[in-house]
């Protein structure tokens, strides 16, 4: 089954992306397909390389970096949303691309279920 | 379909609104709204209640982290991010209620 | 189904200004319009006071968007839903909308929401 996600939540401030990313994870163990995370909202704040946690924490964006090299998934961040806080391509984690709100339609066209982890 | 709440019943009326809005179906209790799950709360009887139309889910990993893994309502199935996977798998669609 | 077309609801239940939610929902809305896609907004809980007349904001520096969902028309987006339990523990009633809406019970939007192929909520 294909599935698409969006993430309204930044990094640290809230669980979404947290979850976000183990349901992400297990869909993919169980043989799913993840074909896309959609980023909106403060989600966008997921996709930054600045990001530096402390190293006793778990680094949400290099954990989303790796879901999209090592199985494929699709990291789209909205160009509206991340225009108005900052985050461009040049300060973009490997991975992620910055696209219009279209993307996320078209998780919703092309997937099997949508599932949204927010606030 | 499957309801998915993230909320504290105690803080917020989202479990309200997707008691009183669905019809039926599967209600998945995650993050801060796996609190609604367990006994002794004030949202007990109303979790009971609503066992008759929906089928009641919260999810482990957020009751373990919450230290309340052994307070879970009889009758309240818990399941892993696998079992989540499942839930979303087996309905048609889901609603969010941030 | 129609093929290719999904019926998207978007289910609004946070106030206006406070947070973002409600004016980037709205510009989803749009972009699922235009991708010709059967498009429904749910309007319940806080999510009513989005269509409450007469909203000025100059004195909060920002911008009005709540124009739009007069504009929804234009866009052949006529299916704005709100809860009628919603709109009554608000003290408010359907003239106190900026824009035709259909008034739902609650049990009427949860059978609706059942109707759905893709639900979007901010």
């Amino acid at each position: 089954m294909k599935f698409g996600i969006v993430v309204n939540e930044g990094p640290y401030q809230h669980q979404a992306s947290d979850s976000a990313y183990l349901f992400c994870k297990a869909a993919i163990e169980k043989g799913h397909e993840v074909s896309r995370v959609f980023f909106y909202h403060d989600g966008v704040n997921n996709a930054t390389k600045l990001t530096e946690p402390p190293q006793d924490d778990r680094n949400v964006v290099s954990r989303w970096s790796k879901l999209a090299e090592d199985h494929g998934v699709d990291l789209v961040v909205c160009v509206a949303a991340a225009l108005r806080r900052g985050i461009r391509d040049e300060n973009l984690a490997p991975g992620f691309r910055i696209s219009g709100l279209g993307q996320l339609v078209e998780a919703g066209i092309q997937a099997d279920r949508l599932v949204t982890f927010g606030d | 379909m499957l309801h998915i709440i993230n909320k504290s019943p105690l803080a917020n009326s989202s479990l309200d609104s997707c008691l009183g809005v669905g019809k039926e179906g599967d209600i998945l209790l995650i993050e801060d709204a796996i609190y609604a799950a367990t006994s002794g709360s004030a949202h007990e009887a109303k979790i009971r209640d609503a066992m008759g139309r929906f089928k009641i889910y919260a999810l482990l990993p957020d009751l373990e982290a919450r230290g309340l893994a052994d307070r879970v309502i009889e009758g309240v199935t818990t399941v892993g991010y696998d079992g989540f996977v499942e839930l979303v798998a087996a309905n048609r669609t889901c609603q969010s209620w941030l | 189904m129609s093929e290719g077309i999904k019926k998207f609801m978007f289910v609004n239940r946070k106030a206006p200004y406070g947070t973002i939610y409600a004016l980037e929902a709205l510009e989803v809305v749009l972009i699922t319009a235009a991708f010709d896609q059967d498009v429904s907004l749910a309007f319940l809980d806080d999510g009513v006071y989005q269509l409450k007349k007469g909203q000025q904001t100059k004195g909060i520096d920002t911008k009005n968007f709540s124009p739009t969902y007069r504009a929804l028309e234009g866009y052949d987006i006529e299916k704005l839903y709100v809860e009628k339990e919603s709109m009554e523990a608000r003290g408010l009633s359907e003239d106190d909308l900026l824009v035709d809406v259909t008034v739902l019970s609650r049990k009427e939007m949860g059978e609706l929401m059942e109707e759905q192929d893709v639900l979007l909520s901010f």
